[in-house]
Parts: C-alpha cells; sequence; structure tokens
C-alpha cells in the first residue's frame, strides 16, 4: 500500500509541468533571440554572405565552429544513452532523457546551421541531384541524417512507456498535449510482448548509433583533415574531435541536470551522487582530450614546420594566444584539478565546471576553424586589406546566438512536453528497491 | 556579254558568301535568293576571298557579323577539347609586378574590385635569398583538390586539362577554398557589380561570366580564348612576356612573340612547379628568377595600390 502511494507520488514529481511566469520569460526570451538570428538571416539572405565578415581567407567562420560546437555536443546522446546501457552503468538511467533531448536539439541546429553557412542554400537539393559520394560533405549529410533519426528513436521508445502514464493525466495535460500524447503512444499497451520488442529496438539502436556517431564526428573532423593546411593537416584529427566531442557533451549534460534540478526540484532523483559520479566520467573525459590536445599541439611544437610555423606561434603567443590559453586552462586544466576533490564534484561546483567545459569548448572550435584559415600557404596579397583578419559582424553574432538560443528552446519544449526523467524506469527501479 | 557574266557571277557568289553568313546550314532557304530578307545593295564593294580562292567584291549590305563559333553548351564545356592538354609556363624572371595580366584577366570576365583570379606576390623564400615578383593563376592540376571535396561536381576537371566551374550549380560551400593550397579560389560575398546585359546572359563556363552571388570564381585558363585557337587575356596583356601558353602534347608554348618547345623550356631554365610535394600535380610551370630583366624593386611602387 505504502509502496503504491510512493509510486503515485513519483510520477506526480515528474510529470511534466507548465511553465510559470519565470518559464514564460525563459521562453519569451529565447524565441526573441531566434527572432533577432532570423532577421540577421534575412539580411544575409538578401545581400548574401557579404553581411557577414567572412572572405576569402577566412571562408569559413562561427558558423562552422558553431556547426562543429553542435555536432559535438550531439554525441552525448549516445554516450550516456547507448554506451552507459550497453555497459551495465546503472545509474545513468535518470539522465538518459536530458541526454536524448540535448542530441535531438543539437543535432538539429547543426543542420540548420550548415545550411546557413551556404551561399546559395536555395541550391540544396543540388546535394541530392548531383551528390558526389567522394566528397566528405557528401559523407556527412548521410551521417547527419542517420545520426538524427537514430536519436529521435532513442528518444521516442523509451518515452512510450512514461506516455502510456501520462495519458491517465487528461486534465493535467489538456486536451491539446492529451491527444498529442494518443497520436504518439497510443498503441502502446505495456504487455509484456510489447515490452520485450521495445528493449530488442532499444538494444538494437544503441549498437547502432555507437559507430553512426563515432562517424558524425570523425567525418566532420575529416571536413579539416583532407585538407593540406597548417593546423588541420593531422591523423589525430578524427579521435581529437570525438575525445572533445564527448567532453563537451557531457559538460552540457552537467549544466542540464544542474538546471532541471533545481528549476523542477528534482533532488530525490537527480542527486548528489549523480553529480559525483558524473564528475568522475567529465574527469575521465577531461584528461582524455588533454591526451589528445598534447598529441595535436606538441609534435608540429617540436618541429616547426616552415608552413605551420606561423599558425602554432599565433595560438601559443600570438594573437590567438589569449583564446587559446583560456579555452585550454578553462576547458580542460581546470576542470581536471576541481573534479579531483570530492567536494569539486558537488552539484554547484560541478554546474560552474560544467559551465567552464561547455564555454572553452565552443572557444576551442573558434580556434580549430579560423587561425589556420589566417595562415594559408600562399602570401595574402593582392586583396582588400579586411581580407587579412576576421572577427565575426553583427548577423553572424545573431545567427550564431539564435542557434544556441534554438537548440535551448527545442530542450525547453521538449521538457515541458514530456518527462525529463523517465518515469517508468524510475518506478521500475523503486519498486525493485523495495522487493 | 563579258562584263555582263562577270557581275552575274559575283551577284552569285555574293548571295552565297551572304547566305552563308546569315542563315548557316539552314536548308529551307535558297542560299541564291539573294534579297529574300529584303537587304537592298548599298553599292559599297568589300573584297573578300573566295571559297575557290578568287578575291572577290561583296556588297556590304549582303554581309551580317556572325559569332566566331556557335556558343559552347555546359555540357560540351565539361568535356573539354580532345587531344589536348594545355600548359601554361611563368617566367619569374621576366615579371616586375606591372600586374598588366592582372587587369586584363579583371576586365575580360567582368570582375569586381578585390576579386583577383590573378595575383602577383611578392615572394622571398629566406632571410637571405632575393625577393622576386611570383604571378599565380589557377594551377589547373592534374590531381585537384578542389574537385576532389566538391559535393556537387560543381568544379570540375576535363580532358584537357582545365579546372572549370558551373556557377549554376555551386552551392556556395567553400569546401573547395579551404582545400586549394594556392588560395587561387574567389568568393562572391555579395551580389556581382555587373552591367545588365553581362549579369543578365546565361551563365558559360568556359567564359565563367557572369558571375553570381554565393559561388566561387577562380581562373579558367581562358577557356573560351583556347577553344578559339587563342591565348588566355594574361598572356597577351603582359608586355614582358611573363606568360607562356600552350599544348603539352604539341610540345610547344608562346607567350605571343616567342615560341619554345616546351620540354626544351622546361629542361634548360630549369622549369618546376609550386608545392610539388603535395601531389597536386599542377599544370602551371614557373621558371626560377635567375638573370632577371629587372631589379624586384621595380615593382613595389605598383604594389601600393591594393596593398597598403
Amino acid at each position: 500500500m505504502e509502496n503504491s502511494i510512493k509510486g503515485e507520488q513519483i510520477i506526480q514529481d515528474l510529470l511534466p509541468r507548465k511553465f510559470k511566469t519565470s518559464g514564460r520569460i525563459w521562453v519569451g526570451i529565447l524565441v526573441a533571440i531566434c527572432l533577432v538570428g532570423v532577421y540577421a538571416y534575412y539580411r544575409q539572405l538578401r545581400y548574401g554572405l557579404v553581411v557577414t565578415n567572412m572572405r576569402d581567407y577566412v571562408s569559413w567562420g562561427i558558423y562552422i565552429s558553431n556547426f562543429v560546437f553542435f555536432v559535438a555536443i550531439s554525441l552525448v546522446g549516445s554516450l550516456i544513452t547507448a554506451v552507459f546501457r550497453l555497459a551495465g552503468v546503472k545509474w545513468g538511467a535518470p539522465l538518459t532523457r536530458i541526454a536524448e533531448m540535448i542530441a535531438v536539439g543539437a543535432i538539429i541546429f547543426a543542420s540548420v546551421i550548415i545550411i546557413v553557412d551556404m551561399g546559395s542554400p536555395e541550391r540544396f537539393y543540388n546535394l541530392f541531384l548531383y551528390g558526389r559520394i567522394q566528397s566528405p560533405i557528401i559523407w556527412d549529410v548521410i551521417v547527419i541524417t542517420t545520426y538524427f533519426f537514430i536519436s529521435l528513436l532513442l528518444l521516442y521508445y523509451p518515452l512510450l512507456p512514461d506516455i502510456k502514464i501520462l495519458l491517465r493525466f487528461k486534465e493535467k495535460s489538456g486536451p491539446g498535449l492529451h491527444k498529442f500524447y494518443s497520436f504518439l503512444g497510443s498503441f502502446w499497451k505495456g504487455s509484456h510482448k510489447q515490452y520485450l520488442l521495445s528493449k530488442k529496438a532499444i538494444n538494437a539502436l544503441c549498437v547502432a548509433i555507437i559507430p553512426v556517431a563515432f562517424t558524425i564526428h570523425t567525418v566532420t573532423s575529416w571536413l579539416f583533415a583532407t585538407t593540406y593546411r597548417p593546423g588541420w593537416d593531422s591523423t589525430n584529427f578524427g579521435a581529437y574531435f570525438i575525445a572533445g566531442a564527448f567532453l563537451v557533451g557531457a559538460g552540457s549534460v552537467v549544466v542540464a541536470m544542474y538546471i532541471f534540478r533545481t528549476w523542477y526540484h528534482l533532488e530525490k532523483y537527480i542527486t548528489p551522487d549523480h553529480f559525483d559520479k558524473m564528475g568522475r566520467v567529465l574527469v575521465l573525459l577531461c584528461l582524455l582530450y588533454l591526451y589528445f590536445n598534447v598529441n595535436e599541439f606538441l609534435t608540429p611544437f617540436f618541429k616547426m614546420k616552415e608552413s605551420e610555423a606561423g599558425y602554432l606561434n599565433d595560438l601559443f603567443s600570438g594573437s590567438f594566444a589569449l583564446t587559446f590559453w583560456f579555452a585550454i586552462l578553462t576547458g580542460i586544466i581546470l576542470p581536471i584539478i576541481i573534479l579531483l576533490f570530492k567536494s569539486g564534484r558537488k552539484p554547484l561546483p560541478m554546474f560552474i565546471v560544467g559551465i567552464m567545459v561547455v564555454v572553452g569548448a565552443w572557444f576551442k572550435r573558434y580556434l580549430i576553424v579560423t587561425p589556420t584559415l589566417l595562415h594559408p600557404f600562399m602570401p595574402m596579397h593582392d586583396v582588400p586589406q579586411m581580407y587579412k583578419h576576421y572577427f565575426p559582424s553583427w548577423e553572424e553574432w545573431a545567427i550564431s546566438m539564435a542557434s544556441l538560443a534554438g537548440t535551448m528552446l527545442i530542450i525547453t519544449i521538449l521538457c515541458r512536453i514530456f518527462p525529463i526523467i523517465p518515469i517508468q524506469e524510475t518506478l521500475d527501479e523503486h519498486h525493485e528497491t523495495v522487493k | 556579254m563579258e562584263p555582263e557574266n562577270n557581275s552575274r557571277r559575283d551577284f552569285l557568289l555574293a548571295g552565297l558568301v551572304a547566305a552563308g553568313l546569315t542563315t548557316g546550314c539552314n536548308p529551307k532557304k535558297d542560299p541564291f535568293e539573294a534579297g529574300a530578307d529584303g537587304v537592298q545593295a548599298s553599292g559599297k564593294k568589300v573584297k573578300l576571298l573566295s571559297v575557290d580562292g578568287d578575291v572577290i567584291e561583296v556588297d556590304e549590305a549582303f554581309l551580317k557579323p556572325v559569332p566566331h563559333l556557335p556558343d559552347v553548351s555546359n555540357a560540351e564545356a565539361r568535356i573539354g577539347i580532345p587531344g589536348k592538354k594545355f600548359v601554361m609556363v611563368i617566367d619569374l624572371s621576366r615579371c616586375k609586378n606591372l600586374k598588366k595580366c592582372q587587369s586584363a584577366c579583371n576586365f575580360a570576365h567582368d570582375l569586381n574590385p578585390g576579386h583577383n583570379w590573378i595575383k602577383v606576390n611578392p615572394m622571398k623564400g629566406a632571410e637571405h635569398t632575393a625577393p622576386y615578383w611570383e604571378p599565380t593563376t589557377c594551377m589547373h592540376c592534374d590531381e585537384p583538390p578542389c574537385v576532389k571535396v566538391c559535393p556537387v561536381d560543381a568544379t570540375f576537371k576535363r580532358q584537357d586539362g582545365i579546372v572549370l566551374i558551373d556557377s549554376d550549380r555551386c552551392i556556395g560551400c567553400r569546401f573547395c577554398m579551404a582545400a586549394c593550397p594556392y588560395s587561387t579560389r574567389v568568393f562572391n560575398w555579395g551580389e556581382p557589380d555587373l552591367p545588365a546585359a553581362v549579369a543578365n546572359q546565361p551563365y558559360s563556363a568556359e567564359t565563367s561570366i557572369p558571375q553570381k552571388k554565393g559561388t566561387v570564381g577562380k581562373c579558367d585558363f581562358c577557356a573560351d580564348m583556347t577553344r578559339m585557337g587563342m591565348l588566355p587575356h594574361c598572356v597577351s596583356a603582359c608586355p614582358n612576356g611573363t606568360f607562356f601558353y600552350g599544348d603539352l602534347n604539341e610540345d610547344s608554348v608562346t607567350n605571343g612573340a616567342d615560341t619554345f618547345r616546351f620540354s626544351d623550356l622546361i629542361k634548360d631554365k630549369a622549369g618546376y612547379r609550386l608545392m610539388e610535394d603535395l601531389g597536386t600535380k599542377p599544370s602551371v610551370y614557373y621558371l626560377p628568377p635567375a638573370g632577371r630583366n629587372f631589379p624586384f624593386e621595380s615593382g613595389l611602387e605598383n604594389d601600393k595600390t591594393q596593398n597598403s
């Protein structure tokens, strides 16, 4: 008896809730940022990419940095859901939905931002009419589409038992959402047969998503590594990108955990123990990423080849030094130091570390794209002066910020509609512990 | 009778030439029916060479200008000219950064300011080596990195070695620009400022005209001139004869004034290509700036207009 009361309590705690004033303000701010971005994009469509500050040398700017950033973050879905699940990590269960929501939001805006970067987006269909399989861009189109659908399914299948619960609370969700829930999951009866089928499907998707996740970010790194340019011409790039991606993804999950926990008072479900364990995961990923960074920079630095010297000096002690050392310190070194202490893995310090990791990672992506382009093999000559520098224009900032806001908006809407923490799994776990 | 006969013969020939010039091979039109399209003889005669090799006089009114060759479709432009392999040789000892090549190229391709397909770079290998001017065009590589990465086959390599761009297909992803180690590609960031007559004409991959917003442009080895058997604009514009152009299969290159056997020129002057170590196999060869015609400093003044 007590058991079922406890069960009802869990359901009540975890049901999605309507936005309060603060929630509405949050959504309002995000929508406003998105609208500014839409206006900036309208200008870009009308006048062309000339509204950006990209020019012939820095022909890829923060759009591409953002693209890499989004693809990186989206990898967390596969880490928390698939890797943890296949490795039998039980404690990760409450975090799976947060991770999948972030993954879906990020991969959608990775696709959006890459279209924004195109000079002639109205010819997007040419990719399907004339696509050449030799081009790494086509590989990217294929794997990102695949990854998007697998992520969507990995969000959807584990939702089905929860939708059955949600359908019981018609008056709470309102007629519109209720209709949406029954459209999504009214076929789910929760029978043993369905349960087995779903488990099988989720397992299959978990196995499938890992190679696809590795592929999307490896291929993204190859957009750079298949060129000859100093700083990109590296065999280390795939692994370096994957390590960085898991790190920023895990960092973003930590940030989201803390925000959801405080905002929705989920202290009983996302516990300090979860933060402690995520902290251990994060420190491992930081160390891994540090290792790949050492690989990426130390050997070229040791040799100082003529073609790479300008680029490396610019990073280590030149015009990008401040950003570079900020990204390394904030994104990797300081988190390692903080997370090695037990008190560093408490919720609030973890939240701060998560933010440091994510912000550091964003600047790291900027540093991967821009400095290389400012150090071509041939001298920058016979071009207008402004071609020799790069700082994003307001349109670029507005569009990039809008893409970040858009990702957060998707995550916000998803957590308004669906339970942030899987209800059925929490109930099952609760019953098991009681037994 | 004799003069009458002559005039009749002339008249027939004139009709033949005029019809040939105006109607081409249209079988429906009788070429001997002069004046059929309402053309009246003006009385002004022009001397022409007949098909038999005789000099003939034709009334000016029967002559109409026609293009040298029919327009090349973009599908044909993709194939190239069979049996040819175009190469360029740039003699660095002759360059004094006059930038005539650049301005001729910009003019011929209706390029906007700042969109230089030819760049003339001041080069200096090391502290104690001598500086020199190095004009760069597209290298028209035999292993073109740009073509490899293009996702939509908008930039392509032809059988005659020329690398061109189909601006009607380019999606503006700029991967080719990142891939090109010679930084030869130029992007149309905004709407190019072109006269309406140029902007409205259909795009031709061989002339690269008109350039379009959101697409990539670059040196096209003047594929249209090449097809007519003429030299690229940069070659004929250079007063110092820096650029040589020709066909590798014929083993001959010319700068308009002098013609050399390509293999001899490369052998005698120790020709080389840029960044050979990358394996791109360029079609542009350079002759080292040895025994140069001008001091490096003579080009400095001209460099200030764009690079100060």
